[in-house]
């Protein structure tokens, strides 16, 4: 593989990690608090229809992202209300949102636009447009780094720099804030928390809400940036694949980023499969590539990576005892 | 009336918490009838009662996890409202539970912050609670590693973060929950020696416990309480362990079984070499040998977790090992397929084990169900080769209710209705009644209310006098010194040595049971 290949498959690792960190990252919040979230994949898949369709109707990205992340919320309050209030499984809630996210996403967009369940192409300002990193014409020339800036890092667009610049902000609000100590806290031991005076139900919600809004930035970057519109099931797993790596990663923001590029290279990977062949004088068969991610999937939850341990009061709904 | 004007002024006499009337019913039960109490600051208050007396819940009361029917709370003179948490602490007061609630991968600090940090940031609390745990550690004797995570400190250490917690918040009263049930005598002795300081300091401390001699020992005055009611308050200097028992249980009560010299006779247990590693590669009985005759009581000491949970899986039939174990001098099986309960249970060892939750009942089937569970392949428990004679079983569940005092003696109510005492009778019964040749039994007395206690230690001594052999494991010394006839006490997967009830004390048990060699045999 030469450098200008690689520098192309790197390219599209990043813009296809970059759902998966966001969904990670959401993850990260509700589960760190003590809320299992099976449910990024509904989310995600909702907030792409709502962006989709808001953006298409008012020729405007940004409403359609306020509209994404507005659904996603939406069933984040669900989930919420069903696992923290009435303390129901959370497993069957995230399944169940997932369900309603399926039907109902074809359905609205089908009646809105009657294209077959999907939302209309965009273009110009109704999608996230790519941006061009100050200084890339200048350091374009220097050798290696160069290229690597201009067509790695370089022309991607806002929500791929916002989903990078999570990861740090993520780990500042976990490791250095009051609110990180009690979310990871309430994760942990919400026993200790609710002695401590401190409201297990509201640290909880907080946490579902800041889920909801990342998986809203995760589906609008869905069918706003990555692709020109929603189109049926498009998100294709991709809510599993970034708890495989929230898994992969042991609940830690920066091996979050590690966890969700691999899995973004192995998505690169599998559009070119010129390239592997290429490099190893083998053609692998497309849909082979195709399910790569989804077999790292498996053997990430199947806990042959390492044994990871989860929030311990992951799961379970708070009841105070005596 | 109010109490603050006419008391406000001389604040010397007011009592640092006053109760009066506190009232509360959960349903039909009431959990406390119209409980006062006074306790005066600077003082040790004891509180003592049975299981479900209702402590508690009146401390619950106090710490705001429950708001009281009726009644008042005066703090320092001062009537107080207490709803939640955030209030108990802002009266000053500070609560150590009996389990801890410590976020076990924090850090000391962390876990002490949790809850009353300043500001947004995590840096400056740090180190304001830094510099203010070492002052705590100096005053008094309450040394921990601020930078530990909670899950690699003991016990004890973690016991200390707790009240380290408490101090923090500016609590100058105390309230500990069962604060010695978790530790071994050496942790429990630093523990009074931290109460004692406390108290030096000025502090008010609430003692919660049914153990009669801590009481003796730390309080300066005890309130005892019985089916929700405060029965009596008493200096603890003009009372005796034998008066609170009785205070305690509503009639007299032997707090020592007597029992007369043992006569052993022939070997019923012999282990050689037995080895037992766990699903993590430990190992957590490391080669020991034991032996029990029969008309014996070989009692282990130790604290939990250095393997005697183990040792009597192993001889109950679930747990695998290696090495050499003889019943009656026919080796067993430790690794094959006779290696489960039924098939130890022919061999004549019956087992009550440790958690009498999950390994000695099923909480939701009736009585008369646990009552045969093990032996329920018993040809006088079968009907014909397909149906079990349930109504036989019935029948001989309440034949055995009554000899073992199994209160109510319902076979047909779920085993989770009875109390904790109860349902050790029912165990008992169980084991007890197929006359086998070795009992194994573990922590007999654990949640098992005094009155209770006093008959299961009755029961064990009469199987010894019977002539069989007894293995008895508990982590209650006291326990072990009345009814063994020999003492092995274990430490990390190993036997530290043997001893003769009339030959030790306490304190050597307790330096045995924190590894400390050096005086007597190594077996």
């Amino acid at each position: 593989m030469d450098y200008a290949t690689l520098l192309q498959v790197l390219d599209s690792t990043l813009r296809l990690a970059t759902p998966l960190l966001l969904a990670c990252l959401a993850g990260l919040f509700s589960e760190r608090a003590g809320i299992f979230d099976i449910g990024l994949e509904g989310k995600m898949l909702i907030a792409g229809m709502a962006s989709g369709a808001a953006a298409a109707l008012s020729g405007s990205v940004w409403i359609g992202l306020m509209a994404g992340i507005g659904a996603s919320m939406m069933l984040a309050a669900i989930h919420g209300v069903a696992s923290i209030t009435f303390r129901g499984n959370q497993l069957i809630s995230g399944v169940a949102l997932n369900f309603v996210a399926s039907g109902a996403t074809v359905l609205i967009a089908q009646s809105l636009f009657s294209q077959g369940g999907r939302t209309p192409p965009l273009s110009g300002a109704a999608r996230f447009n790519p941006i061009e990193l100050p200084f890339t014409e200048a350091i374009k020339s220097v050798p290696f780094i160069g290229p690597f800036y201009a067509d790695v890092l370089s022309g991607h667009s806002a929500l791929v720099y916002a989903a990078l610049l999570a990861v740090p902000v993520t780990w500042w609000v976990l490791y250095r804030t009051r609110f990180g100590l009690r979310l990871r806290a309430v994760g942990e031991n919400p026993e200790s928390v609710d002695t401590a005076g401190v409201s297990v139900i509201r640290l909880r919600y907080t946490a579902v809400a800041i889920t909801g809004l990342l998986c809203g930035l995760a589906g609008a970057y869905m069918a706003t940036g990555l692709q020109a519109g929603f189109g049926r099931e498009m998100t294709a797993g991709r809510g599993y694949i970034a708890l495989a790596a929230l898994i992969f990663a042991k609940w830690r923001p920066w091996y979050a980023l590690w966890a969700t590029l691999l899995f973004g290279f192995l998505q690169a990977l599998a559009l070119r499969p010129d390239v592997i062949e290429r490099s190893f004088g083998v053609a692998i068969p497309v849909p082979a590539l195709d399910a790569l991610p989804y077999i790292l999937t498996v053997i990430v939850l199947a806990g042959f990576v390492g044994r990871a341990i989860p929030p311990r009061a992951g799961g379970q709904p708070y009841v105070k005892e005596r | 009336m109010n109490p603050a004007q006419d008391t406000g002024r001389q604040e010397t006499a007011a009592p640092a918490i006053e109760l009066r009337g506190i009232s509360k019913a959960f349903g039909p039960v009431q959990a406390n009838k119209d409980i006062s109490i006074r306790v005066m600051p600077g003082t040790i208050h004891g509180i003592i009662g049975e299981n479900g007396a209702g402590k508690s819940t009146l401390m619950s009361i106090l710490y705001g996890f429950y708001k009281a029917d009726a009644g008042e709370i005066i703090i320092h003179g001062r009537p107080t409202q207490i709803p939640d948490s955030q209030a108990a602490i802002r009266a000053g007061i500070g609560m150590v539970f009996q389990h801890f609630k410590l976020v076990q991968n924090f850090t000391v600090l962390e876990n002490i912050i949790l809850g009353v940090e300043e500001g947004a940031l995590l840096r400056p609390s740090l180190s304001k609670a830094r510099d203010s745990l070492k002052h705590l550690a100096e005053e008094y004797e309450l040394d921990v590693d601020p930078d530990a995570r909670i899950e690699e400190l003991s016990v004890g250490h973690q016991q200390r973060v707790e009240i380290l917690k408490a101090l923090y918040r500016q609590a100058d009263i105390l309230i500990l929950d069962e604060p010695t049930g978790v530790l071994t005598p050496a942790e429990a002795d630093h523990l009074f020696r931290i109460l004692d300081n406390l108290r030096a300091q000025g502090k008010t401390i609430i003692l919660i416990t049914h153990k009669l001699r801590e009481i003796m020992e730390i309080t300066d005055t005890v309130s005892v309480m019985r089916r929700g009611e405060m029965t009596a308050t008493v200096k603890t200097a003009e009372t005796s362990p034998e008066q609170l028992a009785e205070l305690m249980v509503g009639r007299k009560v032997l707090l020592h079984v007597p029992k007369g010299p043992a006569n052993p006779g022939a070997t019923v247990l012999e282990i050689e070499n037995l080895r037992v590693v766990d699903q993590d590669k430990v190992e957590r009985i490391k080669g020991i040998g034991l032996t029990i005759r029969a008309g014996e009581i070989l009692g282990i000491a130790g604290v939990s977790g250095n393997g005697q949970s183990e040792l009597l899986q192993v001889l109950g039939g679930y747990c695998r090992a290696t090495g050499s174990v003889k019943i009656n001098g026919q080796e067993i099986d430790l690794t094959g397929k006779h290696s489960d309960g039924q098939s130890r249970r022919a061999r004549g060892i019956a087992h009550v084990p440790e958690d009498r939750h999950h390994h000695g009942l099923v909480l939701d089937f009736a009585a008369w169900e646990n009552m045969i569970f093990g032996y329920h392949n018993a040809p006088e428990y079968q009907k014909n080769a397909l149906v079990m004679d349930n109504a036989g079983i019935v029948e001989k569940t309440e034949g055995a209710m009554e000899r073992f005092d199994v209160r109510p003696p319902i076979p047909g109510l779920p085993a989770k209705s009875f109390s904790g005492g109860n349902q050790q009778k029912i165990v008992l019964a169980r084991e007890i009644e197929r006359n086998p040749d070795l009992l194994l039994v573990g922590q007999p007395t654990r949640g098992v209310d005094i009155g209770a206690i006093e008959f299961i230690h009755k029961r064990i001594v009469e199987l010894r006098d019977a002539g069989k052999a007894v293995l008895l494991v508990s982590v209650e010394l006291d326990e072990i010194l009345s009814l063994s006839d020999r003492i092995a006490v274990m430490f990390d997967g190993r036997i530290m040595g043997e001893r003769l009830p009339a030959e030790t004390n306490e304190r050597e048990l307790g330096l045995m049971m924190a590894g400390v060699t050096g005086s007597g045999e190594a077996a």
